[in-house]
């Protein structure tokens, strides 16, 4: 397999080499070098795909990521702990507060902080929330990628409850900066309990509008059944991780499996793992996770202790040395920090590790031989945010 | 059509009336189309409300719209082959013209009431296709090359059961003629009972069904959208157009939807005739044209309603429909069509 990459990726080096030099190549009889992106209407940012094409089927593919690289490791070792939140709020850009967890987790694990159970379980609840509020849309914006727009519309309509929730709370809609280190910004406005519930079981709603309306539409199957199939060795071999991994049928989730001090453990709820491994599988574990999502709000929600939400932490915030690593199952998968701490206001060095930056690495595989409108049906599945693969 | 208004007009201003009123036929079924189901059905489906601020409830936002583009720079590529890539846009659009000629809005209010009316638009309706071919081969894009080709592939195999699909309206009418299919349907009878004519989309329902079908192909509408697949080929054979050309691809594309769905409503609904007015009744000269467009519009509805509700097909698997399915359907359909005539 190994040589078989590094193969692919010399091939399509030398091809991003002589697409670069020309910009429209003329029409080889051998094939086609198609230069998909940075600008292009699939690839949600800027990712750019070269794909060498023999008629409408890939050759290969490589994914060329870096244009948006904003350098936010280099960027953090200038700033201090609680100025860091903001910066990483801005990876996955549709569930910021997700990034900013495990972050959190691995500064409280270095200062021997925890939070109190209050503070926890509103963590736990906006992390699902954050995970709801990017899966939502990817569920409608599949939909655009294979042509049906209108689902895209409706993911919009209900996905504006859950940022206005987030908006009435911590006052940001997209980057809520809410995290900190000990506990959380802010407690929970009056009222907000009730609304979350009633917005929960309309995302239920949603998402069964999304069964029945995409899912279960022939075109749609026909479409994704059998296409971008991912085995569970070559998933585990690339390393994937989050709904991915869970479609080709492996069983792991860091919430269930991972010792990040959450309140996961206190809510009922299911991992859902799909055997096929193809566009359609990625789909359905998907859906069948914002389901879950939104049953873990609920309990959670029922459930909420009472108390203070900020434990005891000094007013400058200075990280005793040493080195911790957290990791957390984000909506796109496996992020953690890696933060290394010479007793600073500031981290010395952060290794951040992104889910989409991993899993962008199975395209050149699983590109291979299919056509060129699969191209776009693969990389709507394996749903990666371009923040989130260009740090 | 002339004598029908008393008047004994000289050849040139019969011309003249003829053009005005071909561009008439073809702009305004492709605005009401446009405007209607594009803007604010499309939006409400969407749950949205769509173009709300030029004129009231956004109903001047066509004019809006045509404004931009006419002021919008004409960008032609450098490497692209100038001559056919300004060309193009101007074939789509002739061959909409020329469709419009042969379809009847009244006993007299037809451009030309040819022999073989339908046969001549359902030909030159497909000249369309040199025009998209040509617009994806000059832009020098590859984008606009796959489109281009796509499109020809696509509608050259749905051709096949469009015309199929017709061919069981004809044998039911005995004519060719677009007027003699109208008088063949209000002249019908189901079961002895005749005030409501007998539509033929009661008896080639099946027809009718792959006409939908295969038309939603020719359009290029969702689910046969390849062609644009603006997520795969950003616009397909329309990416490198701007301003004046861009917007005579776009009223091509409305104005052919409109088209076909006069032929559709002539052919399956019974054209501009409504049950209980005397066919030649010159009347139905003033009422004809608007029945038939509301008969449009009840067709384009459909056409716009299945694209915006639909994912795209895959190239192949809409070839593999086509002839797997829909043109062996057809084949069945006249067979039975055919057994049928000679029994009754």
């Amino acid at each position: 397999m190994s040589t078989a990459i590094s193969e692919n990726q010399q091939l399509t080096y030398i091809a991003g080499q002589a697409a670069d030099a020309r910009v429209n190549v003329e029409l080889e009889s051998e094939g086609m070098t198609l230069n998909i992106g940075p600008q292009h209407p699939a690839t949600h940012g800027t990712l750019r795909i070269i794909a060498q094409l023999d008629g409408e089927q890939v050759v290969k593919a490589e994914p060329v990521m870096g244009y948006m690289h904003r350098g936010y490791e280099k960027l953090v070792e200038v700033r201090t702990y609680p100025q860091v939140t903001t910066l990483i709020n801005r990876i996955d850009w549709l569930g910021a507060f997700a990034n900013e967890v495990p972050f959190i987790l691995a500064a409280e694990k270095l200062m021997e902080v925890e939070a109190p159970p209050r503070a926890k379980y509103i963590r736990t609840i906006f992390f699902e929330m954050s995970r709801i509020a990017n899966i939502s849309l990817f569920l409608g914006e599949m939909g655009v990628q294979l042509g049906a727009v209108t689902p895209a519309f409706f993911a919009f309509r209900d996905r504006e409850h859950v940022l206005n929730l987030m908006e009435a709370v911590t006052g940001g809609r997209f980057h809520p900066n809410y995290d900190r280190i000990g506990g959380l910004k802010e407690d929970l406005p009056k009222g907000w309990v009730a609304e979350c519930k009633t917005v929960m079981e309309r995302i239920r709603g949603y998402c069964d509008e999304m069964e029945t309306l995409l899912m279960g539409n022939e075109i749609f199957e026909t479409r994704c059944r059998g296409i971008g199939v991912i085995p569970k060795d070559i998933a585990l071999q690339y390393g994937l991780s989050g709904a991915n991994l869970r479609a080709s049928g492996v069983d792991w989730d860091l919430r269930r499996d991972g010792d990040a001090d959450m309140a996961w453990k206190e809510a009922d709820w299911k991992v859902w793992t799909h055997p096929d491994g193809d566009s359609f599988a990625r789909y359905w574990v998907r859906l069948q996770e914002t389901r879950e999502a939104t049953k873990i709000v609920d309990q959670l929600l029922d459930g909420l202790p009472a108390g203070p939400i900020m434990a005891k932490v000094p007013r400058i915030i200075k990280v005793p040395a040493g080195e911790a690593w957290c990791s957390t199952e984000n909506p796109l998968g496996e992020m953690g920090y890696y933060i290394v701490s010479k007793g600073d206001i500031g981290p010395f060095r952060v290794k951040i590790r992104s889910a989409s930056f991993n899993n962008i690495h199975v395209v050149p595989w699983v590109l291979r031989g299919v056509y060129v409108p699969d191209i776009i049906t693969i990389l709507a599945s394996l749903y990666f945010i371009l923040g989130d693969i260009d740090r | 059509m002339i004598p029908v208004l008393g008047l004994e007009l000289a050849y040139w201003q019969e011309t003249f009336l003829r053009v005005v009123g071909v561009l008439a036929a073809v702009l305004l079924p492709a605005g009401a189309i446009v405007q209607t189901f594009l803007f604010k059905v499309m939006s409400h489906m969407q749950s949205r409300l769509g173009p709300m601020e030029a004129g009231p409830h956004g109903s001047l936002q066509l004019l809006a719209e045509v404004g931009k583009f006419l002021q919008k720079e004409d960008i032609s590529p450098v490497q692209a082959d100038r001559r056919l890539f300004k060309m193009a846009p101007y074939i789509v659009i002739v061959s909409t013209l020329l469709v419009y000629v042969a379809i009847p809005f009244g006993p007299d209010m037809v451009f030309a009431d040819l022999d073989v009316g339908i046969f001549y638009a359902l030909a030159v309706s497909s000249i369309s296709v040199i025009g998209i071919l040509v617009a994806g081969w000059a832009s020098a894009n590859k984008y606009s090359l796959m489109g281009g080709l796509r499109a020809a592939g696509q509608l050259i195999a749905y051709e096949l059961p469009l015309i199929l699909a017709v061919i069981g309206v004809i044998i039911q009418a005995g004519t060719l003629n677009m007027q003699g299919i109208v008088a063949a349907q209000a002249e019908g009878e189901i079961f002895g009972f005749g005030a409501l004519g007998n539509p033929f989309v009661l008896t080639q329902l099946v027809g009718f069904v792959i006409f939908l079908i295969a038309m939603q192909a020719e359009l290029t509408q969702t689910p046969f959208d390849m062609p644009v697949a603006e997520s795969e080929l950003v616009a397909g054979f329309m990416t490198e157009y701007s301003g004046l050309r861009f917007l005579l691809f776009f009223i091509g594309e409305f104005a052919t939807a409109g088209a076909f769905a006069a032929i559709a409503a002539t052919l399956f609904l019974g054209g501009w005739w409504i049950p209980g007015v005397d066919l030649d009744a010159d009347i139905m000269n003033a009422i004809g044209p608007l029945v038939l467009f509301a008969k449009m519009m009840l067709i384009a509805f459909l056409v716009f309603w299945v694209r915006f509700t639909y994912p795209r097909f895959r190239e192949d698997q809409l070839q593999s429909f086509a002839w797997k399915f829909l043109i062996p359907l057809s084949l069945l359909n006249i067979l039975a069509t055919g057994v049928l005539k000679v029994v009754f």
